[in-house]
């Protein structure tokens, strides 16, 4: 009886090891077996309920191909890109981020920034490692475009000289155009501008100013705030006393716009309040009050709102909604497209070389996504131009039309 | 004194005024009438701040050390407030009920920051007590992350108030107990609420109160020894460490009453939002004169008007550049602050 257990014991601590020989043989002849793709997008802070939609977005793309791509399992890790001191991005996280990235050889795509700044710190560090990079939301027109930011943009991001940075919403040089014109068409004549002084937030304020002036909308005044003030009683009473119909705020719920619809309403003043994309997520509408936004504040968007979505656009909502029990966020059908051009191209590379990949990322033309019919441009830009407008009603998000078609 | 001001800018003002507001419905502004508006603004966010400013220079009176968990401390009293507004369903309480409202809401964030000072200063503090200064800052400093921290989960709680708990980190909204109808009639130029004099009422008492205690009974006599030489104090029979708990329970009690006072003039409360009240607060201290009463609340004031005015008159970008730059000059010229070397009234 002992005898036999001892032989059992052998044989199985024998066959044991035999197998997980096999299994490392198979594993390792020099060739790994695992690709991963990583995204890098602010999760400590207000911008969380939006980015968490995001990384369910790509989650969702993963799934779709059941993990797989061609023989190459798929891993996914979602980095955090901002820190509890700042309670947005932060540019040494970022970096480290992207440090991280590069060096893990097995790491063939890089999803993200959310914001633009945070861009502006990964993109010459992925560069250099030849890593493909896709935004779900910069955009901020320099990252891509000549011309249209600082003069060594975008050449500064791209040490190398090649271009491995891509983005599928369509940039603030074309949504601050459409948001002032889209302010004219709805009889605004006088307008106080401002803006929290990031590179995002900025530059769509500049782009906005400038299309006003044209249209000839009176600026009556343009300044930057601190972001992080308790409170904008002071500048509200200062806009109340040259009375525009509108104030436009280039910022995000991040850098406090909810407080400035707040203070303006607090101190009595009446204009309306138009602010980009990054304040179209919930938590705007939280940090605001229903009351202080509800028909007076106006959102543009860089795409469409989900329940605005058709076609694959829809499935992907209803999936999303069926899988996770809430509405995506603005911002999740942007993650998921992402992930699913990385995903698409890898399977046309047939390879786990990261040159290859990104090859075949730029390659993308007339991709099928739930965002419409889009290719990448030489810059690597969305083809994609459908923007929207919306507003607030009821505490929700409500879609108004759609801009600059 | 701004009632005052204004009433005499605004007298100024008056004729053109009315003849405007028949005409549009958005009341132009003259110039003093933005200027007293700008002055009210400024001594409400001030009385904010030399509340909190109040609690940072006791503490550094009495052990000489720079809490940095003070501004953190409050956060955890707006967040408080925030639970029991939801809790209890405060919105709904109309009329009578809601200054019931208000008052409980100041009274148990008063009575939860106090004994949670308390507890910082036994568990954090005591123990390193005649050892080196920068353990003490270190430990003070671990603190306030703990305290970040914990708001950051308890913004998190699955409640209606707290969106949810969908997002513990973004900013909640602070709904309005205190009515924010124009008390100088709704055609007024110039906005005074019942929020603008709820912050005075509250604060002054608050002010009066502390300095009678500190001047006039057995225990802020105590707190003055204390202040001035410990060992002294101890020999003399006062039971140091019960000393400095009080001012602890003092301290914490007064950032209790600043951070609901906050959450209902602001409207907004967020876990970070200690920070850079702590850091107003903490300039106001020194610029009043670190471990001077009437100093904190000198410089928050100042701090408030300053940072007004700046933003009204100036560009709000530079306002801190200006709250610095007055604070190193006054450093300069008068390193013990406005009223650190003249009354030398250490708590």
């Amino acid at each position: 009886m002992l005898k036999n257990l001892t032989a059992v014991c052998v044989l199985a601590v024998s066959s044991a090891t035999l197998f997980s020989a096999i299994a490392w043989a198979q594993e390792t002849p020099g060739e790994t077996k695992k690709l991963k793709i990583i995204s890098s997008l602010p999760l400590t802070g207000s911008a969380n309920a939006q980015t968490t939609s995001v990384i369910n977005g790509i989650r969702m793309a993963i799934d779709e191909v059941n993990g797989k791509v061609g023989d190459y399992t798929i891993e996914y890790e979602a980095l955090d890109d901002a820190s509890p001191q700042r309670g947005n991005w932060d540019p040494a996280v970022e970096a480290q981020n992207a440090n991280k990235a590069s060096r893990d050889l097995s790491v063939v795509g890089y999803i993200g920034t959310y914001n633009s700044g945070a861009s502006k710190i990964s993109m010459p560090i992925l560069n250099k490692a030849g890593l493909v990079m896709i935004s779900p939301g910069n955009t901020y027109p320099g990252l891509t475009k000549p011309g249209t930011g600082e003069a060594n943009e975008p050449k500064i991001y791209r040490p190398t000289g090649k271009i491995n940075y891509f983005r599928v919403v369509p940039t603030d040089d074309l949504q601050g155009v459409v948001a002032a014109e889209w302010a004219q068409s709805m009889g605004v004549q006088k307008v106080f501008i401002l803006d929290d002084r990031e590179l995002y937030g900025k530059g769509i304020a500049d782009v906005f100013e400038k299309r006003s002036k044209e249209l000839g909308i009176q600026v009556l005044g343009r300044e930057g705030v601190d972001p992080k003030a308790t409170n904008f009683k002071a500048l509200a009473t200062k806009i109340k006393a040259v009375t525009p119909d509108l104030v436009y705020y280039g910022g995000t719920t991040q850098t406090n716009a909810g407080q400035i619809a707040k203070d303006l309403r607090t101190a009595n003043a009446t204009p309306s309040f138009m602010v980009p994309d990054g304040c179209f997520e919930n938590a705007f509408i939280e940090a605001a009050g229903d009351a202080n936004v509800n028909g007076s504040a106006y959102i543009t968007f860089g795409g469409l709102p989900a329940d605005q979505l058709t076609g694959r656009g829809a499935e992907f909502r209803d999936l999303y909604t069926k899988k996770y029990g809430q509405e995506p966020e603005a911002y999740a059908a942007y993650g998921y497209e992402a992930c699913k051009v990385l995903l698409e191209a890898m399977a046309r590379a047939k390879t786990k070389d990261r040159a290859g990949i990104l090859q075949a990322v730029a390659e993308t033309r007339d991709f099928e996504g739930v965002l419409g019919k889009w290719s990448f441009d030489a810059n690597g830009d969305t083809t994609n131009k459908v923007m929207s407008g919306n507003t607030v009603e009821n505490g929700k998000f409500k879609f108004v039309k759609v801009l600059g078609k | 004194m701004n009632l005052a001001t204004q009433g005499f800018l605004g007298e100024y003002f008056l004729g053109m005024t009315m003849a405007q507001a028949t005409l549009v419905e958005n009341v132009a502004m003259g110039w003093g009438h933005v200027l007293s508006q700008q002055l009210i603004t400024g001594v409400s966010n001030g009385m904010i701040i030399a509340l909190i400013a109040i609690g940072y220079t006791m503490v550094y009176g009495i052990i000489e050390l720079i809490n940095f968990a003070h501004g953190d401390l409050c956060t955890l009293g707006s967040f408080l407030a925030l639970t029991l507004v939801g809790a209890l369903g405060m919105e709904a309480w109309a009329g009578l009920g809601g200054t019931a409202a208000v008052v409980t809401l100041l009274i148990s964030a008063a009575l939860f920051c106090a004994v949670l000072n308390w507890s910082i200063d036994r568990v954090a503090y005591r123990p390193l007590r005649g050892k080196p200064k920068l353990a003490l800052l270190v430990s003070a400093i671990g603190c306030s992350f703990i305290l970040i921290n914990i708001a950051l989960f308890w913004g998190g709680l699955p409640m209606e108030v707290f969106g949810g708990g969908k997002a513990a980190a973004a900013p909640k909204d602070f709904p309005s107990l205190i009515s924010n109808e124009n008390l100088l009639g709704a055609h007024s130029a110039i906005t005074v609420t019942w929020r603008d004099l709820f912050v005075v009422m509250v604060t002054i008492p608050l002010m009066i109160g502390l300095t009678w205690l500190v001047k006039s009974t057995r225990l802020g006599k105590a707190m003055r020894a204390v202040a001035q030489n410990p060992t002294a104090a101890a020999l003399m029979g006062i039971d140091v460490n019960r000393v400095i708990g009080s001012t602890f329970l003092i301290g914490g009690a007064l950032g209790g009453f600043a951070s609901v006072i906050y959450a209902l003039y602001n409207n907004t409360i967020s876990f970070q939002m200690g920070y850079r009240t702590g850091m107003d607060a903490f300039t106001a201290a020194v610029l009043g004169g670190i471990g001077s009463l009437p100093g904190a609340v000198v410089g928050g004031i100042v701090i408030g008007l300053v940072r007004a005015l700046s933003d009204g008159y100036i560009e709000a970008r530079w306002t801190n550049s200006v709250v610095f730059a007055i604070l190193i000059l006054t450093l300069v010229f008068r390193p013990s602050g406005i009223l650190g070397a003249k009354l030398r009234e250490k708590v």
